[in-house]
């Protein structure tokens, strides 16, 4: 066992597609919770239809343009769907609606009923070979040693990377403007917000209409690389796993949920190296076997969550000055 | 220091007397909270460019009365209007557009966004607060004259020192005093202050009365709650006294001390008797 091997695999999860995918679902929960303050535990649902309104169309004989636009339309119409009903109300009515909601689409979408067009629990796949078909890389291996990607990681990987750096360009666009102000004054106090000629609704749902739109992109770029989209996929973790990106790298900060995916996946990756390792070595003897080193991962996982809570609660790239203040 | 309105001293001090100049009419407003009536208030004008005080033991409906003429609560009956124009259903947001403007018995800083956010934030003018005009960027030149009104504001009430603090470092009395500069930002007709001498001490006490006095100066309407009677005279043109709800008596300040009604509100129906 080399640690440079695992090392070298714990880089490449770092950049690899799944945490482009949650970097750019990050920066859309980002907005709704880190700026707005927003309790959205359905993010995956938005991840979700973007990546179905794209499966679909193409699918149904439709160009994969159009399946974008779809997905897009489709993670516009749920947030509205979602925030009429529960955005005048306190924020942990949006928790609670989301999370069902969530569910409820999965289900839905995997039930005998919806499986004609759905696909059921087995979705639909091989929907992105126009995708592939346009990449302009030329065939080869990029990189170096064991750092090295096929032309296809390249391609994916490039436009999933650019994707990130689009959207965290446009949030910044955003939150650095007088808009920006206005979500962040949300977050601090509606009433007070309102009281100042605010309405508050308009910019909780303009906050949760982009967030999603930005999960669905994340959702179908997910799907494009897989080729491959599946209800139970879209569970109720990687909502979770998308707050915990949000929370590692400081809510309400811009690079923060990048960082905060690199890390994720870096460490998910190192951890579940080094363990193996110890494991392997049989430096743990019969107390411990490599079919528990996923539970562990979670374990270990889970205590380094909370040791950075403790110490950093506002994140890496949270201002702790920030934190500190009581909101109200 | 800037003198008293005359525009009442002949107004008679009969509850619900009708002023010269209302920019506030009332007509029979209630709120209901089960089977006991929080607001049941027949008819009450608020006359232009005065202070007004609203006094009332504790219960006795005043910050509810706010909370539904400035759309924060729903009225279950009853109209009001201002400057004639109708204000019921009219959603918070809209009524603080539509130039009354209120605050917070418990002070509602922003507290994460610096001083100067605070007070930026309640203008008017900014068209970067939309979508479209956020993306555009083309709000810079708005901004930077917001800043100049607000920098103006900002020293006016002492706060111009730290302006670049976040608000959840001020302390109460300053909190107070940034709510009414955010208040003002808005260019309000009207201002509508819940206790805003509540929980100050006795020196900022007098400066925050100043600061109010300023505002009627300015030719705008104040209505605010307060406590403490020894304020209340002194800078009231007008006492409006609420009790169960209703408008029990109204007029100016010393009408009002002597009026056996507000006593006995006050004090309990047999004070005096053994």
């Amino acid at each position: 066992m080399d640690w440079s091997i695992i090392l070298v695999n714990a880089i490449r999860a770092a950049i690899g597609v799944p945490a482009a995918a949650y970097a750019l679902s990050a920066v859309g929960l980002n907005l709704q919770f880190g700026y707005t303050g927003l309790l959205n535990f359905g993010h995956v649902a938005s991840m979700a239809v973007g990546a179905y309104g794209l499966a679909l169309t193409v699918d149904m004989g439709g160009p994969m343009w159009l399946g974008l636009i779809v997905g897009v339309l489709a993670a516009l119409a749920l947030a509205v769907l979602l925030g009429y009903p529960t955005l005048r109300l306190r924020a942990d009515y949006l928790a609670i609606v989301t999370i069902a909601a969530g569910e409820i689409l999965r289900l839905t979408v995997r039930s005998t009923f919806a499986a004609p067009l759905t696909g059921g629990v087995f979705g639909v796949q091989r929907f992105a070979n126009p995708f592939f078909a346009i990449n302009p890389i030329p065939e080869g291996r990029y990189g170096f040693g064991r750092l090295g990607f096929d032309e296809r990681s390249v391609w994916v990987l490039l436009v999933g990377w650019t994707a990130v750096v689009l959207a965290v360009l446009f949030v910044t666009r955003l939150i650095r403007s007088p808009w920006g102000r206005v979500v962040r004054a949300i977050r601090d106090d509606e009433d007070a917000t309102m009281s100042l000629g605010k309405n508050v609704f308009y910019y909780k749902m303009q906050s949760l209409m982009i967030g999603g739109v930005i999960g669905a992109l994340a959702g179908m770029y997910l799907a494009i690389d897989q080729q491959n989209v599946v209800p139970d996929a879209y569970i109720p973790l990687l909502t979770f796993y998308a707050f915990t990106v949000v929370i590692i790298g400081g809510p309400g900060t811009l690079v923060g949920p990048v960082v905060g995916s690199i890390v994720f996946w870096f460490l998910f990756e190192f951890i579940d190296g080094v363990m193996t390792f110890v494991v392997l070595e049989g430096w743990t003897g019969d107390l411990f076997q490599t079919t528990d080193i996923g539970a562990m991962k979670f374990v270990l996982f889970g205590l380094g969550l909370m040791t950075l809570m403790i110490y950093r609660p506002q994140g890496l790239f949270g201002s702790r000055e920030e934190m500190m203040i009581d909101a109200r | 220091m800037p003198g008293r309105s005359e525009s009442v001293i002949s107004v008679e001090p009969v509850p619900g007397v009708a002023k010269p100049d209302p920019i506030l009419t009332i007509d029979s407003v209630r709120r209901l909270f089960g089977g006991v009536k929080a607001v049941d208030v027949a008819h009450l004008e608020i006359q232009r460019g005065t202070i007004t005080s609203l006094i009332g033991p504790n219960g006795a409906g005043k910050t509810t009365l706010f909370n539904v003429l400035t759309g924060f609560d729903e009225a279950d009956d009853g109209t009001w209007h201002l400057n004639g124009g109708p204000l019921v259903g009219v959603p918070s947001f809209r009524v603080a557009r539509k130039g009354m403007v209120r605050t917070f018995q418990l002070t509602r800083s922003l507290a994460r966004l610096s001083v100067m956010e605070n007070v930026l934030l309640a203008a008017k003018n900014q068209s970067g607060e939309t979508l479209r005009g956020s993306v555009l960027g083309r709000w810079r030149s708005v901004e930077e004259a917001n800043t100049k009104r607000a920098a103006v504001l900002l020293e006016r009430f002492g706060l111009d020192t730290m302006a670049q603090e976040y608000a959840g470092t001020l302390s109460g009395g300053q909190r107070k005093l940034l709510e009414m500069a955010r208040a003002l930002m808005v260019e309000p007709e009207l201002v509508m202050l819940d206790e805003p001498t509540a929980g100050v001490n006795p020196a900022l006490t007098q400066s925050l009365l100043e600061h109010i006095k300023e505002v009627r100066a300015e030719g705008r309407t104040v209505i605010f709650i307060e406590h403490d009677m020894d304020v209340v005279h002194e800078i009231s043109d007008w006492v409006v006294v609420l009790s169960q709800g209703s408008v029990i008596a109204e007029g100016k300040p010393d009408q009002i001390s002597t009026n056996p009604d507000v006593i006995d509100a006050y004090l309990g129906r047999h004070h005096g008797s053994v």
